[in-house]
């Protein structure tokens, strides 16, 4: 079947039927809206078992093809997982200097190739210097340092009270690592989001399988050779590849033939942080789903890290100039928009849009000059594919006539410059799908309250922002509007909150990671209780006479009273 | 009963996808959120148990003719007590937790919301028929939740007293009761949930969680598995209830035998098949499984003690074998049962490495005196739960997560886990408008990246020297 992923083929993917899975191609010359229509046919059903990823980036794809010809197939899937199962049982992964070790080795590994780390993701997305580093390099070396100081007091059991039922007992909560767990990332952070999941993975004492995302494929072969170099090979490997690869890897514990396999994979944790795929296929199946389903055949746990339309609410009292540049900062500034927890669009009053409208075009001006699109300062669209689906977000006929800000574009440089929208209509494409570029609608509503509604008919967002300095509308908004998390006003910057869980809630994802809660993320929590021999009450067992049931039942139910008969129980008889 | 007709003919995907939106529109008014009804809810729940403690007993003795003293032991008081600590706890439960911020977002502060998730299934096991499916609800509620409950149609009686029982003490409005089996659940499973909460086995595991992929619904499975004792030499052999199988050493093992022996003759007489305080097998279908498993040719001859059974009363005596082989069919599955089998091992370390060669299980026990092992043994041997010196109590403490692992499940619940589990931890970030540098911002010169990474790697002396512009 893998055959097919010839160069002919722009797109392809897989429609998994549960026991029959086919590769079938998306012919590149249909638009996305008929493809999904060829691989759905009655959109009203609900998506049961056939399932999509669709994966394309025209330019890309010729490299990818090379790259295949090593095939990563299921066969070498199946040893990579069986050496990485054997290098767990022997426990070195759960030793606390293993872990640090680890930490380390990353540590310095960012240290000493950050250049190559710059290189690679200015290939890829044209990102700036500037950002690379506040959120690339730095993230990966603060979770790191913090790991590190913190790995001795995260490993540490934690106590827990014992209650009078139990007493003479003592208990706690051991965390103790998974096994081999598979971390697939996306191409927006490339570098960030490949290594943090990483490093949880590492700190909980797993053996751990990346595979980047192949729409960074710079970034991607440059994480590979750097492990390879940097990193214990038999217990953390880098898997390169596309949708075959990702195929193979998911049917590792998938396929109940290799039965010792499945056994041994015990509890892979599958952190996901994927969310290009979904554009192709339009709003239906994303990859979370898949990667769910596939799980679920081995009762695998998963961390699915998702987006969604990330709304920001701007009351008419707020200070204009630095709410203009934190939205411009939660904007464009994080990759151009290509970010998961970037401004989706704007909420705010009819009569303040036009103050906010100016104020935004003057921070742009200012950041980005008059002519953003010579700027150095913004990345590129990640791909042609990419493009051309903001390309049509933007030319929709609802929209197109209500661009108040910026419009150009450069399809060869796979360049758009910051552009709003003002008063663009609900069922348009803009305010239907995730945008993930640099588009900008605004969105006007009469009163700010009513802005609550508006958001919370839309799936839960992985983050929401509110700008005001109304203290009763930020308590209201904080409790009415559900999302992965919040800022108050301000954007993005909750992510840089090491102490604050990150992670989606409904349609933007399971589960959370960042500082302790990635290692959590990667342990179990075990439950121990500790009892000695003494203290064994007959009363718990049978047979069950009257006096015993009164007495149990007033043990249980506690008082002073019922200790004294308690303790009559304790006196072994 | 015509109302359980009724229901059956009645409950497909359509009323079921009606159900959910009746919940999400309760959910959306806000109602369960506050902590008024939370409390109201917990609290009739409370008045519930006592109200109808004979009713619940005598269904709970109907299903599984489960002795008095156990029902109201591990059904009905566990409940209550949970419902107790909720009521008890509520207040700083749902307080937002502060957490600490950095220099980089000066000044600021963040807290963590704990937020209901919105309209959540609990699918509940016939075992603990009562309390596996009202504990996971209190969780729910506390959260402050809508929610639908499917008792196990397996246990008949127990789950048409909750469909009584529940609309009249709880908010019809927002807490559900559908009863039904395998097309009832298929329904339930058709909708968009905001959480599915599964007690039973890994084969309806795997089918919950992969109809909740579709909707991307986040699930805690509690499941079972094969829960070993490892019982070291030379300790006080006086508890064991129902573990799945025993390891022990070979010198020691007749020693246990004798002993285990002994107790289950104090603790149900000569003729166990005769005694009232051993529960019966659910359905005929469990029963023959078992005794498949006793006539499995490997094991046949391995019987030490027991044996007997009645099938018109749906009873097996309680039953040890001793020395049987790990490839037979009771050392494959779950055993669910009265069989208890004994594994042998030359030196007790070794059984590490038998329970670590099979899947996860739930529990784990050791019963030793040597600390050194204890250590060992915790260390080594992944489980849900493990209990050292004795069986099952972990899960009395609400202290402790309970929840199983690979196999056995994913997620955990009891005390402040209930409350989490049915919970979404939303981070939130205060900022002011003021300490806003315009160092954040484009165009990027050098100086900016230089204090930026001074700024991020939190070196005082680089990041004087760079606002010096020094480096």
């Amino acid at each position: 079947m893998r055959s097919l992923c010839v160069e002919p083929f722009q797109n392809f993917s897989v429609v998994d039927t549960g026991a029959r899975r086919t590769l079938t191609y998306c012919s590149p010359w249909k638009t996305n809206h008929k493809h999904e229509a060829v691989l759905f046919p009655p959109p009203s059903r609900p998506i049961r078992k056939t399932l999509c990823i669709c994966l394309s980036s025209s330019s890309k794809l010729p490299v990818m093809m090379e790259e295949e010809k090593k095939t990563f197939d299921a066969n070498e899937t199946a040893l990579l997982v069986k050496e990485l199962n054997e290098s767990f049982r022997t426990g070195k992964t759960k030793s606390y200097e293993w872990r640090v070790s680890q930490l380390k080795s990353i540590e310095k590994m960012v240290v000493e190739r950050e250049k190559d780390i710059y290189e690679a993701l200015y290939k890829d997305l044209s990102k700036p210097e500037f950002e690379a580093f506040v959120s690339e390099i730095a993230m990966v070396k603060s979770s790191c340092k913090e790991a590190l100081k913190e790995l001795k007091h995260w490993m540490k059991p934690e106590k827990a009270k014992t209650s009078m039922e139990t007493y003479p007992s003592s208990a706690e909560i051991v965390s103790e690592p998974l096994g081999a767990v598979l971390v697939i990332s996306t191409w927006n952070y490339p570098f960030a989001l490949s290594v943090k999941p990483v490093i949880g993975a590492i700190t909980a004492g797993n053996a751990t399988v990346l595979k980047p995302s192949e729409i960074a494929p710079a970034t991607s072969s440059l994480l590979s050779k750097l492990f390879e170099e940097y990193l214990d090979r038999s217990a953390v490997r880098v898997v390169e590849g596309d949708v075959p690869q990702t195929t193979a890897l998911l049917e590792q514990k998938w396929d109940k033939n290799i039965f010792t396999q499945v056994l041994n994979f015990n509890t892979p944790n599958i952190v996901h942080l994927s969310l290009h795929t979904r554009y192709n296929c339009g709003r239906s199946p994303r990859v979370g789903r898949i990667i769910m389903t596939a799980a679920a055949k081995h009762l695998t746990p998963v961390v699915l890290e998702l987006g969604g339309k990330c709304p920001a609410v701007i009351d008419s009292d707020v200070d204009l100039q630095v709410t203009a540049r934190r939205i411009i900062g939660g904007k464009w500034q994080v990759n151009n928009g290509q970010a998961c927890i970037s401004v989706d669009y704007i909420i705010t009053t009819k009569d303040f849009a036009p103050k906010l409208i100016d104020a935004l075009r003057k921070g742009i001006e200012e950041c980005f000059g008059t002519d953003p699109m010579e700027s150095k300062d913004i990345s590129r669209i990640v791909s042609s594919n990419h493009f051309s689906r903001l390309q049509s977000l933007m030319d929709e006929y609802k929209v197109y006539n209500k661009i108040v800000v910026g419009g150009q574009r450069n399809q060869k440089e796979l360049k758009i410059a910051p552009t709003i929208f003002l008063d663009v209509p609900g069922d348009s494409q803009l305010m239907q799908e995730e945008i993930f570029g640099p588009l900008l609608p605004i969105i006007t509503v009469e009163n700010v309250k009513d802005s609550i509604d508006l958001i919370n008919s839309k799936p839960k967002p992985l983050a929401a922002y509110l700008f005001t300095n109304n203290d009763k509308l930020k308590n209201y908004f904080v409790q009415s509007v559900s999302s992965g998390g919040m800022a108050i006003n301000d954007t993005v910057l909750h992510v840089t909150v090491s102490s604050l869980p990150f992670g989606g809630v409904g349609e933007s994802g399971m589960g959370s990671y960042h500082g302790k809660f990635s290692f959590d993320a990667f342990s179990h929590k075990k439950a121990v209780l500790y009892r000695s021999f003494s203290g064994d009450s007959s009363v718990r067992y049978p047979p069950y006479t009257p006096e015993k049931q009164k007495l149990i039942k007033a043990v249980m139910n506690g008082g002073i009273f019922n200790i004294i008969l308690a303790l009559m129980g304790w006196s072994r008889d | 009963m015509s109302t359980e007709e009724e229901n059956q003919t009645v409950f497909d995907v359509a009323a079921a996808s009606m159900l959910t939106k009746e919940l999400r529109d309760v959910f959306a008014s806000g109602k369960t959120r506050s902590y008024e009804w939370r409390i109201s809810q917990l609290k009739s729940m409370i008045k519930m148990c006592e109200e109808h403690e004979e009713d619940i007993a005598d269904a709970l003795h109907q299903d599984l003719s489960k002795p008095k003293l156990e029902s109201i032991v591990y059904e009905i008081t566990m409940l209550k007590n949970s419902c107790a600590l909720a009521i008890k706890e509520l207040k700083r439960w749902m307080m937002p937790e502060k957490a600490k911020t950095s220099l980089l977002t000066f000044p600021s502060s963040a807290e963590i919301v704990s937020e209901p998730l919105g309209a959540v299934l609990i699918i509940s096991a016939w075992n603990y028929p009562f309390l596996l499916s009202l504990d996971p609800l209190v969780g729910a509620i506390s959260a402050g939740n809508t929610m639908v409950l499917k008792p196990s149609e397996l246990s008949p009686a127990t789950s048409t007293l909750l469909a009584k029982l529940l609309p009249e003490y709880l908010d019809v409005s927002s807490i559900k009761v559908v009863e039904g089996a395998v097309s009832e659940t298929s329904a339930l499973l058709e909708q968009k949930w905001d959480k599915i909460f599964y007690t039973g086995n890994g084969r309806v595991g795997r089918i919950v969680m992969a109809a909740a992929a579709k909707h991307l619904t986040p699930v805690v499975l509690e499941l079972g598995g094969k829960s070993p004792v490892v019982v070291d030499s030379g300790i006080d052999l006086q508890a064991c209830i129902s573990p799945d199988y025993i390891i022990t050493t070979k010198d020691y093992a007749d020693k246990l035998v004798d002993s285990l022996k002994k107790e289950l003759e104090t603790f149900y007489g000569e003729n166990p098949l005769e005694s009232k305080d051993i529960s019966r097998i659910v359905s005929s279908n469990h029963f023959s499984r078992l005794t498949k498993l006793l006539d499995d040719d490997k094991v046949s001859g391995k019987i030490v003690y027991g044996g007997e059974r009645d099938e018109a009363n749906l009873k097996i005596a309680p039953t040890i074998l001793l020395d049987v082989p790990r490839d037979s069919l009771i050392m494959k599955e779950e055993i669910f049962g009265p069989l208890l089998p004994i594994l042998i091992v030359s030196k007790i370390e070794d059984s590490w490495d038998v329970i670590n060669s099979g899947t996860k299980p739930l529990a784990a026990y050791l019963f030793t005196n040597n600390k050194k092992l204890k250590e060992q043994f915790v260390m080594s041997v992944s489980a849900g739960g493990v209990t050292i010196n004795d069986i099952a109590m972990h899960l009395a403490i609400h202290t402790l997560p309970f929840g199983g692992v690979g196999e056995s499940g994913t997620g955990s619940y009891h005390g402040i886990f209930s409350f989490d589990a049915f919970s979404h931890k939303k981070a939130v970030l205060y900022r002011s408008f003021m300490g806003d540098a315009a160092l954040r911002y484009p165009p990027y010169t050098l100086g900016k990246i230089r204090l930026m990474k001074a700024l991020m790697t939190s070196n005082l002396w680089t990041i004087l020297r760079a606002l010096l512009g020094l480096s």
